[in-house]
C-alpha cells in the first residue's frame, strides 16, 4: 500500500497517440518527495540535455505534491515542470486550487506529457479510463471559456480543467497554464501550446489513504484552525488594502521609475472602494483555511482573480491606476498570459518606440493612449502578429532580435527572465544570491524565511526573536539581533541565510505545500503555518517514511543540487548567476564576487556554480556525477575542469 | 404546556452561502470522519456534504445529503438571488439518478448526513469543524411535537372489527373451541 501518493505516473506519448499508467519506485519518493523534486528526476533521467524545448523530446510535467490530497491544510499545489524555450532551463512553475488533489484521487501522483500532437487536443482522465479527444472546436477560446466547454462537453461541472488560451497555442514565452483561481506561468504554457495539448481535464473518485490517519488528522484541524487565526499567512495582497508598500517601492513602466510618494490616504479609500464595488468575494484552494483571491467582476469582462502582486503589475507598467488592471486582467487571463511577465514586456516595447527604436510603423493601427496601446500589444502579442511576433520571445529575446540598441532597454532580466522590477540603493547581500543565483526565476520562490530588513531597535528585533519557531538553527536568531543595516551582514550570515530561505521553497514544492502558509511567509514577521520543525511530522504521518529535521534537510539539499545538476548539463554556469547592473544604485563587483565565491563554496559547488563529485555522492547523487564527468563537466577526479 | 405537546431538540447546519469560499475542506473532513476505520481514507466523492461550484457564475452552495430517491424531481425551477441564476439542484439534497452527487462512488449505493452521531457525542459535526469561514455553523433548535396519539396494531384492528359484527361473546367462544382444535 502507498501512502499519500498513489503509486503511478500517467504517461501520454502525442506523437503516438499512446496511454501507459506506469508504476513508480517508493525509494524514489524517498529522495525526491513529489512535485517539482519527482519531476526534477523525470527530466534528468529523460530528456536529454541538448533537445530543444519545442522538440517532442521535452517532458510537460504536472506533478502533484506529495500532500496533496491529505488532510495537511493549504497543501494545494500541483508543480508544472518542464525546459522552457525562454531560457532553455527548467521552468518552475506551480498553481494552487484543486488540480493535484483530483489528479490523485484520479489515481495518478503525475501527468507526464511528451511527442506532440498533429492536431489540437485535449486530455479528458476519468479514473481509470483515459483519452485524448479532439479539440480543434476549442482553438482559440479563452482559458476559462475552454474549462466551461470542457465541463459543458463532459456534463460534470466537478472535472478540474488546466487549459492554455490563445497565447500558450501560439507559442508565446509569457503564456501561462490557468485553472480555476490559479494559473501556472514561468514556461509550461509555450510548451503545451507547442505539445498541442489545449487542456488537462481530471475527474477522480479514488480513495487517498495516509500511513497514520487518526493522528494525521487531529494534527491537520489544529492546524487548519491555526492557519486561520494566524495573521501572517495567507495573502496578505488579497486582504490589505494598504499597498504603499509596492507602489513606492517597485519601480513603474519597463522597471524605471520610482513613486516615493505615491500612495495617499485618499487614494488607498477610493481603491477600497473600488475594489469592494465589484468583489463578489474571496475564495480559497482545495482544504485550505485563508482566502487568497479575490473574484472581480468588471463590467463587460470575464470574472477574474488576482495573485499576489499581480494586482499591481498591469496598473504600475502603464502609470494607470488600480481600475486599468481590473479592467485588463479579466482580459489577459483568457488570452492566458502571465501577470507578471506580460505588463513588462508591453512596456519595454512602448519604450523602444519612445526611443525611436521601434516606429509607429511597427504598431499599424495602435491606439495613441496608454490603456489602449496595452490592449492593442496584449491582442498582437497573443497572435503573434507583426512585432507582437519578436515580443512574443519576452524582453531578453526581442532586445537581440530588435537590435539597434534594445538591448540596453534589457535591464530587469536575469537568465533571459524578466524579474520583479524592482530597483534600489544599497545591495542587501542575501537577495544578491537569492538574485544571482535562485533557479525558480523570480525572487517571490525565493525569498520568504528570513525577514527582508533589519528591525530598527534591539528590543524589537528581541522580540522578534523570542517568537520565532521556524528558525532551523540558533544562529538565525543570532544574525538577526545583531543586523542593523541591510547592505551590513557577515558573508557567513548571507549564505546560511540564502540557502534556508531556498531550502523553505524547495520543501514547498515538492510537498505540494503553499508559499502562503509556508516559505514566502517568515519574512514579515516570522511566523509560518509550517517550518522545518513541524513539516517532518506531517510527511511520516502521511507517508509512513521516517522523516525527521535532518533527513527533510538533505532532502531539501538533494532536491537542490539536482535541479542545479539538471541545468548546469544544459549550460548553466557561473556567467549566468549575475542579478541585473542597475538592479542596486550602488555596487561593489569584488565584494560580489567574493560573495558568490563563498556562497558556490558553501553550497559544495565549483567556483563555475557546478556541483563537485563530493558533494553529488554525498547526497546519493552518484548518477549525476558520473554523467558530469563523462561528459567532462567534471574532471576525472571529480573536481573543476581547468 | 399541553399534555399532548411535548419539545425535542432537532440539529441542524446553518449555511452563509456567501461565506463559502470553495476550499472544499467539509467534504474532506466528512470523508475522513465516514471512513472506516475513521479517517482511514479520503475521498471528497464519498462526502456526504457537497459544494456545489460554478465559478464562472460566483455560485458556491454547500449541501447536506439527504434521502434517496428513485426518480428525478419533474420540477426544475430557477431561481434568481441577487442577480445569480441557480437551478433547484444547487438546493436539493437528494441522492438522485439525475447527478453523482451523494452516491458511492464505487457501489453507487447511497449516502446521507448523519449529523456524524458518534459515541462519545462530537461537540460539533465535522464539517462544521473542518469549515473556518463560518459557511457552516451548528444549530440546536427546539421543536414542539405533538404526543403521538396510542395507534392499534393490525391485530387489534381485525378484532376490533369482529367484535362490533358478531358481538364480544361470540368471539370469545370462537377463538376459544378454535384454540383447543
Amino acid at each position: 500500500m502507498r501512502y499519500a501518493e498513489r503509486g503511478y505516473n500517467l504517461e501520454i506519448d502525442l506523437s503516438r497517440g499512446s496511454i501507459d499508467r506506469v508504476e513508480t519506485d517508493p525509494r524514489s519518493t524517498e529522495l525526491y518527495l513529489g512535485g517539482q523534486g519527482a519531476a526534477a528526476k523525470l527530466l534528468w533521467d529523460r530528456v536529454p540535455p541538448e533537445a530543444d524545448p519545442f522538440s517532442p523530446e521535452n517532458l510537460l510535467i504536472f506533478s502533484s505534491g506529495l500532500l496533496n490530497a491529505t488532510p495537511v491544510p493549504g497543501a494545494t499545489r500541483t508543480s508544472v515542470n518542464t525546459f522552457s524555450p525562454q531560457t532553455s532551463l527548467m521552468a518552475h512553475s506551480l498553481m494552487g486550487s484543486y488540480f493535484g488533489v483530483e489528479m490523485k484521487h484520479a489515481g495518478y501522483d503525475r501527468i507526464v506529457i511528451r511527442g506532440k500532437s498533429p492536431d489540437l487536443v485535449y486530455l479528458w482522465v476519468n479514473n481509470g479510463k483515459v483519452e485524448i479527444r479532439d479539440a480543434s472546436h476549442l482553438r482559440g477560446k479563452g482559458t476559462q471559456e475552454t474549462a466551461s466547454l470542457i465541463k459543458e462537453e463532459l456534463r460534470d461541472a466537478k472535472v478540474q480543467v488546466a487549459a492554455i488560451g490563445p497565447a500558450g497555442e501560439n507559442r508565446v514565452y509569457m503564456a501561462s497554464i490557468d485553472h480555476s483561481h490559479a494559473s501556472a506561468a514561468r514556461g509550461p504554457g509555450p510548451v503545451m501550446g507547442d505539445k498541442g495539448l489545449k487542456a488537462i481535464a481530471v475527474r477522480g473518485t479514488q480513495d487517498i489513504h495516509t500511513a497514520r490517519p487518526a493522528e494525521l488528522f487531529e494534527m491537520c484541524l489544529r492546524l487548519n484552525k491555526e492557519l486561520a487565526e494566524n495573521p501572517n499567512v495567507g495573502d496578505w495582497m488579497a486582504t490589505d488594502e494598504d499597498d504603499s508598500f509596492h507602489h513606492d517601492n517597485f519601480s513603474w513602466g519597463n522597471a524605471r521609475t520610482r513613486r516615493k510618494d505615491f500612495w495617499s490616504k485618499e487614494l488607498q479609500e477610493r481603491w477600497t472602494n473600488l475594489k469592494y464595488d465589484h468583489m463578489d468575494r474571496q475564495t480559497g484552494c482545495y482544504n485550505c483555511p485563508k482566502k487568497c483571491h479575490n473574484v472581480i467582476s468588471w463590467p463587460g469582462r470575464k470574472r477574474f482573480s488576482y495573485k499576489c502582486y499581480g494586482k499591481d503589475t498591469y496598473h504600475m507598467a502603464a502609470y494607470q491606476e488600480l481600475d486599468f488592471s481590473y479592467d485588463i486582467l479579466g482580459v489577459a487571463q483568457e488570452l492566458g498570459l502571465d501577470s507578471y511577465s506580460t505588463p513588462q514586456v508591453i512596456a519595454f516595447a512602448l519604450e523602444l518606440l519612445e526611443a525611436g527604436i521601434l516606429t509607429d510603423k511597427d504598431f499599424p493601427g495602435m491606439p495613441s493612449n496608454v490603456k489602449g496601446r496595452f490592449f492593442y500589444l496584449l491582442e498582437i502579442i497573443t497572435r503573434r502578429e507583426g512585432i507582437g511576433d519578436t515580443l512574443a520571445n519576452g524582453v531578453y529575446w526581442a532586445a537581440r532580435q530588435i537590435g539597434k540598441g534594445a538591448e540596453k532597454y534589457d535591464h530587469n532580466t536575469v537568465k533571459k527572465f524578466e524579474q520583479l522590477p524592482i530597483k534600489l540603493g544599497k545591495v542587501n547581500p542575501p537577495y544578491f544570491l537569492m538574485i544571482a543565483t535562485g533557479e525558480k526565476m523570480s525572487i517571490t520562490q525565493i525569498e520568504g524565511s528570513f525577514p527582508q530588513d533589519p528591525l530598527p531597535t534591539v528590543e524589537q528585533r528581541q522580540e522578534f526573536v523570542n517568537n520565532w519557531v521556524a528558525t532551523p538553527h540558533e544562529k538565525f536568531k543570532e544574525w538577526f539581533l545583531r543586523w542593523e543595516k541591510r547592505n551590513e551582514i557577515s558573508n557567513e550570515a548571507s549564505c546560511a541565510i540564502t540557502d534556508w530561505n531556498e531550502a523553505m521553497h524547495y520543501i514547498d514544492d515538492s510537498l505540494g505545500l503553499c508559499g502562503f502558509v509556508s516559505s514566502f511567509r517568515g519574512q514579515f514577521g516570522g511566523k509560518t503555518g509550517y517550518h522545518v520543525w513541524n513539516i517532518p511530522e506531517l510527511i511520516s504521518l502521511s507517508t509512513g517514511l521516517d522523516f525527521d529535521k535532518d533527513k527533510l534537510w538533505k532532502t531539501f539539499q538533494r532536491i537542490r543540487t539536482l535541479v542545479r545538476a539538471v541545468n548546469v548539463r544544459r549550460g548553466l554556469r557561473r556567467k549566468d548567476d549575475r542579478p541585473p547592473e542597475d538592479h542596486w544604485a550602488v555596487r561593489d563587483e569584488s565584494f560580489e564576487q567574493k560573495l558568490l565565491d563563498d556562497y558556490y563554496g558553501f553550497k559544495g559547488w565549483t567556483s563555475d556554480g557546478i556541483p563537485t563529485k563530493e558533494t553529488l555522492d554525498k547526497l546519493d547523487l552518484n548518477y549525476v556525477s558520473e554523467d558530469f564527468i563523462k561528459r567532462g563537466i567534471l574532471t576525472a577526479n571529480g573536481g573543476a575542469p581547468s | 404546556m399541553q399534555a399532548n405537546v411535548k419539545k425535542k431538540i432537532v440539529k441542524d447546519i446553518r449555511v452563509d452561502v456567501d461565506k463559502c469560499t470553495g476550499c472544499r475542506s467539509c467534504e474532506m473532513a466528512c470523508s475522513a470522519f465516514h471512513a472506516v476505520p475513521k479517517y482511514s481514507s479520503l475521498n471528497p466523492a464519498k462526502a456526504r456534504i457537497r459544494v456545489i461550484m460554478d465559478e464562472a457564475r460566483d455560485i458556491y452552495v454547500p449541501i447536506r445529503a439527504g434521502e434517496y430517491t428513485q426518480a428525478e424531481c419533474t420540477g426544475r425551477n430557477l431561481y434568481t438571488i441577487n442577480g445569480k441564476e441557480y437551478s433547484e439542484c444547487c438546493f436539493c439534497p437528494s441522492s438522485c439518478p439525475s447527478r453523482d452527487y451523494f452516491k458511492e462512488p464505487d457501489s453507487g449505493l447511497p449516502l446521507k448526513c448523519d449529523m456524524c452521531e458518534d459515541e462519545p457525542p462530537l461537540a460539533l459535526p465535522m464539517c462544521v469543524q473542518a469549515c473556518q469561514q463560518e459557511a457552516l455553523t451548528y444549530i440546536e433548535r427546539e421543536e414542539e411535537v405533538k404526543k403521538e396519539e396510542v395507534k392499534l396494531e393490525e391485530m387489534e384492528i381485525v378484532f376490533e372489527e369482529l367484535v362490533r359484527k358478531h358481538g364480544k361473546k361470540k368471539v370469545m367462544d370462537t377463538f376459544a373451541r378454535l384454540s383447543k382444535s
